[in-house]
């Protein structure tokens, strides 16, 4: 919850609003969160629709399974300022559209990864989408928080180094 | 320790360096030592081993050049990271705070390319006006200063999981010459710098000191001579020349953006590959049309970036690669010459990590998807290894300036690249041989990856015998200036295939040793 609060969210104020909604559900109004109401994102220049088609957007290119929502929409949560706003809106706007012509009502209505996979990769050479994607790299993989899920052990000078701490323990060889 | 030293902007005795790297920065500390009065400026500011940080991308927000570079050409890097051509360093200790430590001399041949290879078609290959005994005594001063390991009784480094991964798979395949590497990293206290604690990020800057840098040895130990004079922050814009055409001094923005003349009695060059063709060519003039020291119009060309791309598998265990230093561990078997492989020239395998944050940038770039996560999902349980091939020499891989100026109004340079098919056809080789090393000790998946921005850039004021072929003579003097001197990678006249660093530094200590005897003798 503590990158969540620095982006200026209250852990009480969502507690007490929340809804349980199904999965990345719009929980509105203004903010979509988890079911459980274990993180949620207030929405304040963007739609709720807009926010959680970004969020899944994020999930379905860089899809990580033990890797919680929260993570990505700390990675997407940047795209909720005014400058942005007419980027996302356009952005969105075909890529529901896209979804249309592929017989969904939007992109997030396709229940199977391939499908919402399929529609990206229609629309995979726009600004908007390598925009998305590119923000991703930094935005989701240098969040010291996952870190951990991918065993990947960070900083380590502050502990000597590995010299003592198993730099050469491989054991399977 | 004495203080530094302050010059004159009007002393016009002194030696001009422009950059602080492992050749610019060990002239200035050779000079020094021998009396020699030297400003070194300096674009980046100054960090040491206290600021360096565990982080890659902190770490590549203190110490990366990311002022503006422009891209052409088709190789994949113009399309990635069109803006970052080159990952090196903006600082004082230059691209030596960044380096991995791989410190190899030139195998014999390499000194004669052209002699050795035959013409290539497509390839501009030159011998260089130099040969591997003449350089002998010189390298054995840098792996010397250097503390470099496996030579001079120092013992090598111990292996960490990574080396034991790519040591067994090499083995297996038939490899012979396997082992730690010739590092520039202690594996025992060494020249006042202690021993590796195999902490991980080399590429941040040894936190301990026990990678050499020039940022921590040479630099400090020049000042305290008295002699030497470094200055931050100080980005070199054009050297000027009298009507006789030598070189008189420099103009440089200092670090609140003003506009200085430093005199000089000599200047060195040695900004790197792209910087210091940069330089030249923003030197232009009425005598110098073309840019100074460009009578051949061979300032900027015959870019090299050694042929490079990266292997990483995955298995069953974890390996934990990060654990230790980065650069743990060498295959040189593939490094002769045997063109029988379907290229002239030959390549190191080098094992190589990268954190996590840098391998979700590096590992595909643009790519996504599962094909793409799955692979990180075991990032634990992979092992990596690095490709280093000496590449082609073209006159069209070349620096020009571009239409793009930086902060200062200044053109900055663009960087064109196109691979050669031999370049093509040694990758493709290291490829299969790197995935077959992985596949022998049971990867469940292998992933031949595409070169990174480029660390080791080469050749663009290279040197030649002939005036018409290159820049520089044997000296690292321009050909067509006297008192105008090339000290960083660009003056190599072709790459090798070893990591190019304590061929700088070799170079760089016998230029001091040249420069000191003509200035004693009154010759420059």
């Amino acid at each position: 919850m503590t990158r969540l609060n620095k982006q200026g969210l209250t852990r009480r104020a969502l507690l007490s609003r929340a809804v349980a909604a199904g999965a990345l559900a719009v929980a509105g109004p203004g903010f979509i969160a988890a079911p459980d109401a274990a993180w949620a994102v207030e929405v304040t220049a963007i739609s709720e629709h807009q926010m959680a088609t970004l969020l899944q957007m994020a999930r379905d290119i860089y899809p990580h399974d033990r890797v919680g929502d929260r993570f990505y929409a700390v990675a997407i949560k940047s795209y909720d300022v005014t400058e942005q706003k007419d980027m996302v809106a356009e952005g969105i706007a075909a890529l529901d559209e896209a979804a249309k012509k592929a017989g969904f009502d939007t992109y997030i209505a396709a229940g199977w990864e391939d499908d919402r996979v399929a529609i990206l990769r229609s629309i995979q050479d726009t600004p908007f989408f390598q925009t998305v994607r590119g923000g991703l790299v930094t935005g989701l993989y240098n969040q010291k928080d996952i870190w951990p899920i991918f065993g990947y052990e960070g900083e380590s000078f502050s502990q000597g180094g590995y010299i003592d701490r198993g730099f050469d323990d491989i054991d399977w060889l | 320790m004495a203080t530094a030293a302050k010059f004159e902007l009007t002393d016009d005795s002194v030696v001009v360096i422009v950059g602080t790297g492992a050749g610019g920065g060990v002239l200035a500390n050779e000079l020094a030592q021998k009396g020699v009065k030297v400003v070194a400026l300096e674009a980046g500011g100054r960090y040491l081993p206290e600021d360096y940080v565990n982080d890659e991308w902190e770490s590549f927000g203190q110490l990366a050049w990311t002022d503006p570079r422009t891209t052409s050409g088709d190789w994949r890097v113009a399309k990635d990271f069109s803006g970052l051509p080159a990952w090196i360093v903006k600082a004082v200790g230059g691209t030596s705070i960044h380096w991995a430590g791989a410190s190899l001399r030139f195998q014999d041949h390499e000194w004669k390319a052209l002699s050795t290879y035959g013409p290539v078609e497509g390839a501009s290959l030159l011998d260089w006006p130099l040969d591997a005994a003449e350089m002998a005594p010189w390298y054995d001063k840098a792996e010397a200063k250097l503390g470099v390991t496996g030579v001079g009784g120092r013992a090598r480094l111990p292996g960490s999981n990574n080396y034991k991964v790519f040591e067994k798979g090499a083995l297996a395949v038939g490899y012979k010459e396997v082992h730690t590497g010739n590092m520039a990293i202690n594996s025992a206290d060494y020249d006042g710098r202690m021993a590796c604690q195999q902490t991980g990020f080399c590429f941040q800057g040894c936190k301990w000191g026990a990678k050499w840098s020039t940022a921590y040895t040479d630099i400090p130990r020049g000042e305290a001579t008295g002699n030497l004079e470094v200055r931050d922050h100080a980005h070199v814009a054009r050297i000027l020349h009298d009507d006789s055409g030598k070189v008189t001094g420099v103009e440089y923005f200092d670090k609140d953006g003003n506009l200085q003349m430093q005199k000089a009695r000599l200047v060195a060059v040695a900004g790197n590959s792209f910087e210091s063709p940069r330089l030249l060519l923003n030197s232009h003039s009425s005598m110098f049309p073309d840019g100074l020291a460009n009578s051949s119009g061979q300032v900027g060309r015959n870019y090299m970036r050694h042929t490079t791309g990266s292997v990483y598998a995955t298995f069953e265990q974890p390996v934990k690669m990060w654990r230790g230093t980065t650069m743990a561990g060498i295959i040189r078997d593939e490094a002769r010459h045997d063109p029988s492989r379907g290229f002239v020239g030959g390549y190191e395998l080098e094992t190589l990590s990268l954190g996590l944050p840098f391998m979700a940038a590096f590992l595909d770039p643009g790519g996504w998807g599962r094909e793409f996560t799955t692979a990180l999902d075991s990032y634990a349980n992979m092992a990596g290894m690095w490709i280093v091939g000496e590449d082609m020499p073209q006159t069209e891989n070349r620096v020009t300036l571009s239409d793009t100026t930086d902060k200062f109004g200044l053109k900055v340079a663009n960087v064109n690249f196109s691979d050669h098919p031999n370049d093509v056809a040694m990758r493709n080789h290291a490829y299969k041989q790197g995935q077959a090393i992985y596949k022998a000790v049971g990867a469940t998946r292998t992933l031949p990856t595409p070169p990174y921005p480029s660390t080791h850039n080469l050749g663009t004021n290279r040197m030649s015998e002939r005036r018409e072929d290159g820049v520089v003579d044997r000296n690292g003097r321009a050909h067509d200036v006297p008192n105008l001197f090339v000290s960083d990678g660009s003056q190599f006249t072709t790459g090798a295939a070893e990591n190019p660093t304590l061929t700088i530094v070799a170079l760089a200590i016998r230029q001091a040793d040249h420069i000191a005897r003509e200035m004693a003798a009154g010759n420059v």
